[in-house]
Parts: structure tokens; C-alpha cells; sequence
């Protein structure tokens, strides 16, 4: 019983590792740029009115 | 038909028609621009914009041509160099800056108005800072399409230079982000680890787990040592280098013995030395009230970079003046001296320079925070930054770049944030002390117990380094200054800089600026009065239409002030310095100085405020209406100078506004010292004097010329209705200018102030009972945390106290 600790430590470290990196992904990749948009963005009905020559974001 | 224009909510001209179909109803709006671009909006399929906003527009004027051609000078490849980024030859990015955004629907509209540009990649428009950062294909598309996009629906929109300051600041607020998850994670995992081994009773778990979960614990500390950490060692490192003790001196120490000693515990397998839980939590406490302290600061901007945005960037030079008037557009940047501009009225002033021809009003209250426009002619200097309100002019350059007034503001104000006098700090005098004391307890403990039982002597000075651990101590300040700061943006203050709240509650004097500060900022009609033929609504809305091309503030005044529909005009002309004239049916009206309507001087009411500027209205050498136009007082302002002096302060009125305004208001508001026509150089003296002779002084403004002061005063408050520059160095900023929150502001700060000396105080007990026990040698880790985990959550509490009950 008590042996399964030894695969659910190192797990749960795993684990804080991973969610780490995808916090600093999310830092990174500016999610946490603007705050205050896109609370008011969402609101907005019709949010994409491109037209379709314009070619997709690329990166 | 005096229903408010559709786009910008300005009251419609009766004689206007300028119909736009929205939804199957006509609606009117007030001029041209606001047409085209309501238009505009309509037909791209926008309308939503309309229904979503919740500020109306701004009066969008028609597009000028030379503006046009101003846009069509961003293609060149030589002046995109500075703000536009090559990501190969035809992919471009740029960083402009929209001016007009007032709610989220402007951020949308702008955001689809340019998706929908064939060439344009991606957009990306910051609602927090109002910028854009737009890419798109230079093959098809160029930046002034862009521009001109923008401007087809009302907003403007400048490049600029995202400077490699921002970059860095950028940099630096995603690695505190980065750092504070990091500590955040650690300290919620390892606690989870560190809990059973509290709960359980000694010997419950086998040892094999428990030696486990500590590994477990130090795995994820390690990070935190490493990497969150860093910025404690830096600080402590530069105070070392210094021979000062800082508060973070402690916390250094705290943290690297902790870790250090419950390593060293983990690889010998002493079962008494395992702190790590503490370490985690101890540098997220820490980092948290920091972010939220950066936060604040960042909230209100970068000074210099905004300065720079005064400027227009491109003037318009005469390339063989006086032969001819033919003028063509050159960027700002590539003056040269001597150069020969042509300065159009409501223009800014693109470099320093001498009138050649002409003569204007320019206002200069940005600057100078003279708040009626000067008259200059022929001659005389004109300041870059300046607005020239009447009539054009032709100057000569002979300061550009550097040189400029502008430009000495600037190191002005960058020359006082370095001076600027910094109180010791509460917790940093303390933590000194404190560190001296701690280091030589810990010393002598290890002496005793090395020379009574050695086996236990390292032991027990681990023990009592970790548990002095100034968890308490170095949390007493922050805690209180956060729960303050909380309180503060409730009611409407912003806190900018930490040291704010102490520095605040320890000041002697309060100087004031007047424009915008005591005073509305800007010009009003304060009373009006008719003789004969007209009544008060026909003469003003008559003098609003007189003055409806006019860029003048007392034009501003008398439009802001009419609400009736505005008569139709014909001749208007305007004579600078004197007034306007024009022809409404067969009468030809002037406006202006009483002398430019009548040679009889007029009797002025007795009641009128004594400085307040005369307009007359009137034909024929006939004056037929007065208005008394100028800056009024905030309404709080009086009461809130009462309570000041009240609380045993010093007040100072520092203006750089001419002698009888200033001394007018003084003696209304009952200020004992007042300097009028100061300079910046003057305020900065003044100010300096002041703390010289043992002052501590805070300051009190809005404008560009307040800013090097506002930075040198210990601390200072700006209004947030000023200019960016006053704002960003301002310790305090005032959200909605309302002055009336000084005094509760000041009395939160001495409460906050006390408060942290209690904390201090609960802090310090709390090390002199645990210290002994840990001397002794009774002290285990459980206990040990219990002790931190309680002198803690105590200073925690108190601070709370500080946060707003109510609602």
C-alpha cells in the first residue's frame, strides 16, 4: 500500500514541473500581456469579420 | 434638431446637415468629419461598434490633405528605421501608438477596421496601454494605408519607437511573473509534503517516507533558492557593497540558512533540521507584495519615452521663404537650424525657434503652466511643445533635438528622481539593528554550546537562526503597505511607489500647484451679463459661433458653456490679440477685448471675480454683452486647504501663472505662501530650499512643468487628469482629481504608519520569546514552524485592519 508513494511523489513533482514550464510558456507568450481586453473583447458578437484573402496569422 | 450628434455627442448646429443611416433611421451628426466617419463605420459592417460603446467618439475633424501627405512620409524607408522592425524585406511590424481610444469598443473597431486591409498579418492592439502592434506585407500594402485606415474612423494613430527601455521593462515584469509562480507552486507542493509529517505523531510514518517526502521537498525548493530568490541576493548584494544592512539583508540570510542547514540535515539524516516548507513560503509572501507594489508603478507609465510624443513628428519648412509660401513636409527629426517652418494655428511648435512673420496667441501651459495663452510677435522665442492657437507663423529653428526646452525638462526631471532625498526606511533602520543583533546572538549560542556540548552547538544555532528568521519582521511592512494600498485605490488614490505611504505620513509641507491642480485647468464662464438688445442665451450662442473655428481655451469656454443651436456666420475674421469679428444678417458683431468693440470702458459687475479675463460682445462701438471667463477653483479645494492647515501643516502655492491670478487665489483660499510666474528651475529651487531647511515636503501637480518637481519632492501626488509625464513622477496619483481625498489619504497614511510599528514591535517580542527557547535548545521544527506559521498570520492580521470595512 504505502509503496505506492514511491511512484506518487516523484509524480506529483513531475507534475509541478510541468505545470511550471506551461506557466512560463504562458508568461512567455504574452497571456498575461493585457489583463483588462479581453474581459471586454468577449463581449463583443461578430469577433471576426476578416476577410478571407488576408492570409491566417502566421508565426 | 438639437438632439446630440450620433458619433460624438456633441450638440448638433442648427444650421448642420449631416445625415448617416444607421439601422433604418436617419441620425444626424454635428460637422463633416464625424459624418464621413460614422459613414465609414457603417459601411464596413462595424455598426456594432454603436450599440457596444459607452463613451461617445471624439469630434472627429475632416481629414486635411497635408495630413494625408504628412502619412505618406511614414513610407520612406530612412524614417521607418527608427520604429519599424524588419522581419524580412517586405514583412513589417510596427508599434503605433491610438490616440481616441475611450472604451473597449474602440479597441474592436480599430482591431477589424485594420484586419479587414488586404496585406495586413496580424494586429494586436493592448487595451491597458492603448498600442498597437500591427504586421503586414510591404508588397502589398503600406504604413500610411494603415494610418489612414485608422483615421478614416476617427482615431489617429503615431508610431513610435519601442524602445529597447521598454523592451527591458518587459523583460523584467515577466521574469517577476515568472519568479512568483515558480515560489507560488513550490510552496503550495511542498506544504502538502510537509503537512503529514507535522500531523503525524513522531514515528508514525516509516522512515523510508519520511525521508522521501523530504527529498520530495527539497527537489522542489531547490528552484526557489535559485531562481525566485535572486532578487534578495541581489539587493542584499548591493547593500554589502555599500556597508549598509537593508531589509532584505535579513531575509538573505534567512533564506540561505534555512536551505543550507536543512540540506545538510537531509544528507545526515537529522531529523530536527528540515525547513524547507518554510524556505517556499517565506520567498512567495515576499515576492507577491513586490509584484502587486510593480504593478501599481507600472500602471502609471514611463515618463520620458511619452515626453517625446509632445512633439509633432513632421513640420512643415519653407524652402525659399520670402519668395514664396510653398511649404513641404519634413520629419521633425531632420530639422536643421535655421530652418524655416510654417507653424498653421492649432498646431504644435516642432522645435524652439524665432518668429520671422506673423504674430499668434501659443499657448504655452504645458509648459510653462501660464494658463492664458501669450501673445508673441515678430521677434520674440517661441518653445517647441508649445500650441500656436491664432494665426500662422513663420519661425526660424535655432534649437533643435537636445537643446530644446522640452529636452532640458526632461534631464531635469531625470536629474531630480536621482537626487530625490530618501527617508530611511522604518523597516530598513530596524532590519540593521536587527541583523547586528541576530548575528551576534547566533554567535554567542554557538559558543556556549560548543564549549557545554559540542555535538549539539551547530544544531541549535541553525535553530535559532531559522526561527529568528525575520518571516514576521519582513513581512510587517509589506503586509501593512499592501492592506493600505488596497484602501488607498478604493478611494481613488493610486500608490506608485512603496515608499509613498511612510514618506507621507512624516510631511511638514504641502505645495501646490494652481492650473489644473487647485483649479479646474481649464477656462469656464463664470458669469455673464447683457445690455439691451439680446438675451443671455442669444448673446452666448451667438459668441460660441463667433469663436467656432477657434482653437483659443476662451473660444473652448464659450462653445462648452452654450447650448443653444449655433447662428450661421459670414466674414469672420479674426484679429490676433484683439478678438473676431463677423456679419450675422446686416450687423457686423465683434468679440473680443472690450477696447477692440468700444472705446468706452465698460462697467464691469462688482461681484465679478477679480481674476477673471473680460470677453465683450457687441456692434458699432456698442458693448452688448460681458462674459467673465477663467479657471475656477475646484469646489473642494477650500475645505480641503482647511483641513490640511488644521492637521498643523505648511501650505505653498507654486504657479507658474502670472502674479494676480495666483495671488487671488491664495488670499481666497487662505495660503499663506504663494510664488507666481515660477519656471520649473524655480519650482525645483523652491522646493529644494524647502528641504534644506529640515522639510519634508509633499507636492501636489499636473503638468509637464510640475514633473522635475514632483520627482525631487519627497513624495509627491499627481493629478490623474494631468499629462503622462506628471503622472509617471508622481509617487501617488489621484484617479478621478478629486482633491477632496488628501486629507483621508494622509490620515491612512499615519495609521498605516502605526500600524507597522506595531507590527515591528509584535514581531520583536516574538523573537525575544522564541530566541531563548531555541537558545536552550527546546525548540523542534514543528514547533519552530508552529512559532513562524503564528507571528505571521498575527502581523498578517493586524495589517488587514487597515483594509476598508464597509460595502
Amino acid at each position: 500500500m504505502m509503496e505506492s508513494l514511491y511512484l506518487l511523489i516523484p509524480m506529483s513533482i513531475v507534475l509541478v514541473f510541468f505545470i511550471g514550464v506551461l506557466f512560463w510558456w504562458s508568461t512567455r507568450s504574452g497571456q498575461f500581456d493585457d489583463l483588462e481586453g479581453p474581459a471586454h473583447r468577449i463581449l463583443m458578437d461578430d469577433d471576426d469579420t476578416s476577410d478571407d484573402d488576408t492570409p491566417p496569422a502566421a508565426r | 434638431m438639437s438632439a446630440p450628434c450620433f458619433h460624438c455627442g456633441l450638440p448638433v448646429p442648427a444650421d448642420a446637415d449631416y445625415p448617416v443611416r444607421y439601422r433604418q433611421l436617419q441620425q444626424h451628426t454635428c460637422c463633416a468629419g464625424c459624418q464621413a466617419v460614422a459613414q465609414t463605420i457603417i459601411d464596413a459592417g462595424l455598426d456594432d461598434y454603436y450599440q457596444h460603446r459607452t463613451e461617445g467618439g471624439r469630434q472627429a475633424e475632416a481629414l486635411p490633405a497635408e495630413l494625408l501627405q504628412q502619412m505618406q512620409l511614414y513610407d520612406n524607408d530612412e524614417l521607418q528605421k527608427s520604429f519599424v522592425h524588419l522581419e524580412s524585406e517586405q514583412v513589417r511590424e510596427a508599434a503605433l501608438m491610438l490616440e481616441g481610444i475611450t472604451c473597449a469598443a474602440c479597441v474592436w473597431l480599430n482591431e477589424q477596421q485594420l484586419r479587414r486591409l488586404p496585406g495586413v498579418l496580424t494586429v494586436d492592439i493592448n487595451y491597458a496601454t492603448h498600442r498597437a502592434r500591427v504586421r503586414w506585407d510591404n508588397d502589398r500594402l503600406q504604413l500610411s494605408a494603415i494610418l489612414e485606415a485608422i483615421a478614416a474612423i476617427g482615431y489617429r494613430a503615431h508610431p513610435y519607437d519601442a524602445s529597447r527601455q521598454e523592451a527591458l521593462h518587459q523583460k523584467e515584469r515577466k521574469q517577476a511573473l515568472n519568479r512568483l509562480w515558480v515560489a507560488g507552486l513550490s510552496m503550495m507542493q511542498v506544504m502538502m509534503y510537509a503537512v503529514p509529517v507535522y500531523m503525524a505523531p513522531d514515528g508514525e510514518i516509516e522512515a523510508q517516507y519520511l525521508w522521501l517526502l523530504h527529498w520530495a521537498s527539497f527537489v522542489l525548493t531547490v528552484p526557489v533558492v535559485i531562481y525566485s530568490a535572486i532578487p534578495f541576493y541581489r539587493a542584499t548584494w548591493r547593500d554589502l557593497k555599500t556597508r549598509r544592512a537593508g531589509m532584505d539583508t535579513p531575509v538573505t540570510i534567512g533564506i540561505l540558512t534555512a536551505f543550507f542547514a536543512s540540506f545538510w540535515a537531509l544528507i545526515n539524516r537529522i531529523e530536527h533540521g528540515i525547513y524547507f516548507d518554510s524556505v517556499s513560503m517565506f520567498v512567495f509572501l515576499l515576492l507577491g507584495g513586490r509584484y502587486l507594489e510593480g504593478m501599481a508603478r507600472r500602471k502609471t507609465g514611463e515618463a520620458t519615452e511619452r515626453l517625446v510624443k509632445l512633439l509633432p513628428a513632421f513640420a512643415h519648412r519653407l524652402d525659399n521663404w520670402p519668395a514664396s509660401r510653398d511649404s513641404s513636409e519634413v520629419a521633425a527629426a531632420n530639422l536643421a537650424l535655421g530652418d524655416l517652418l510654417l507653424v498653421k494655428p492649432g498646431e504644435t511648435i516642432p522645435a524652439d525657434g524665432i518668429i520671422r512673420d506673423g504674430q499668434s496667441s501659443i499657448d504655452e501651459s504645458l509648459l510653462s503652466g501660464e494658463s492664458l495663452p501669450v501673445a508673441r510677435r515678430s521677434g520674440e522665442e517661441v518653445v517647441a511643445g508649445s500650441v500656436n492657437s491664432a494665426s500662422p507663423l513663420v519661425i526660424e529653428v535655432n534649437r533643435i533635438g537636445q537643446g530644446t526646452r522640452l529636452a532640458g525638462i526632461v534631464r531635469l526631471l531625470d536629474q531630480a528622481l536621482t537626487e530625490k532625498p530618501r527617508l530611511a526606511l522604518l523597516a530598513d533602520r530596524f532590519a540593521s539593528v536587527f541583523v547586528a543583533a541576530l548575528l551576534l546572538v547566533a554567535l554567542a549560542t554557538f559558543a556556549g554550546w560548543y564549549w557545554y556540548e559540542p555535538a549539539r552547538a551547530l544544531w541549535i544555532t541553525v535553530a535559532v537562526l531559522v526561527i529568528s528568521c525575520p518571516c514576521a519582521l519582513s513581512l510587517a511592512t509589506p503586509a501593512a503597505l499592501t492592506a493600505a494600498t488596497g484602501h488607498l485605490a478604493q478611494l481613488g488614490v493610486l500608490t506608485a511607489r512603496g515608499h509613498a505611504l511612510e514618506t507621507l505620513s512624516k510631511i511638514t509641507d504641502v505645495v501646490f500647484d494652481k492650473t489644473g491642480t487647485l483649479t479646474h485647468g481649464r477656462m469656464q464662464l463664470l458669469q455673464m451679463q447683457t445690455f439691451g438688445a439680446l438675451d443671455n442665451s442669444a448673446a452666448l450662442a451667438l459668441a460660441a459661433a463667433m469663436e467656432s473655428g477657434s482653437e483659443h481655451p476662451i473660444a473652448r469656454a464659450l462653445l462648452a458653456a452654450n447650448e443653444a443651436p449655433l447662428p450661421a456666420l459670414g466674414d469672420v475674421v479674426n484679429t490676433p490679440g484683439q478678438g473676431i469679428s463677423a456679419r450675422l444678417q446686416d450687423t457686423a458683431w465683434r468679440l473680443g477685448r472690450p477696447e477692440f468693440i468700444s472705446s468706452r470702458s465698460p462697467t464691469i459687475p462688482a461681484d465679478w471675480p477679480a481674476a477673471a479675463t473680460c470677453i465683450a460682445l457687441g456692434h458699432d462701438d456698442e458693448i452688448v454683452a460681458l462674459f467673465a471667463i477663467g479657471d475656477q477653483p475646484r469646489a473642494e479645494a477650500a475645505a480641503v486647504v482647511q483641513q490640511l492647515q488644521r492637521r498643523g501643516l505648511t501650505l505653498h502655492l507654486l504657479s507658474g501663472d502670472a502674479a494676480p491670478a495666483v495671488e487671488h487665489l491664495a488670499a481666497n483660499l487662505g495660503l499663506n505662501h504663494a510664488r507666481a510666474a515660477a519656471t520649473p528651475e524655480d519650482k525645483l529651487d523652491y522646493v529644494s530650499r524647502l528641504q534644506q531647511q529640515g522639510r519634508r515636503v509633499l507636492m501636489i501637480g499636473d503638468g509637464v512643468n510640475d514633473a522635475p518637481v514632483l520627482a525631487r519632492a519627497d513624495v509627491s501626488l499627481a493629478m490623474g487628469g494631468g499629462t503622462d509625464v506628471a503622472r509617471a513622477s508622481g509617487d501617488l496619483i489621484l484617479i478621478h482629481d478629486e482633491l477632496g481625498r488628501l486629507p483621508a489619504t494622509l490620515a491612512l497614511a499615519q495609521r498605516t504608519m502605526h500600524i507597522i510599528r506595531q507590527n515591528l514591535w509584535w514581531a520583536a517580542l516574538y523573537n525575544l520569546l522564541a530566541l531563548p527557547l531555541a537558545i536552550a535548545g527546546w525548540i523542534t521544527p514543528w514547533l519552530a514552524s508552529l512559532g513562524m506559521a503564528l507571528s505571521s498570520l498575527l502581523v498578517v492580521g493586524n495589517a488587514l485592519r487597515l483594509i476598508k470595512r464597509d460595502k
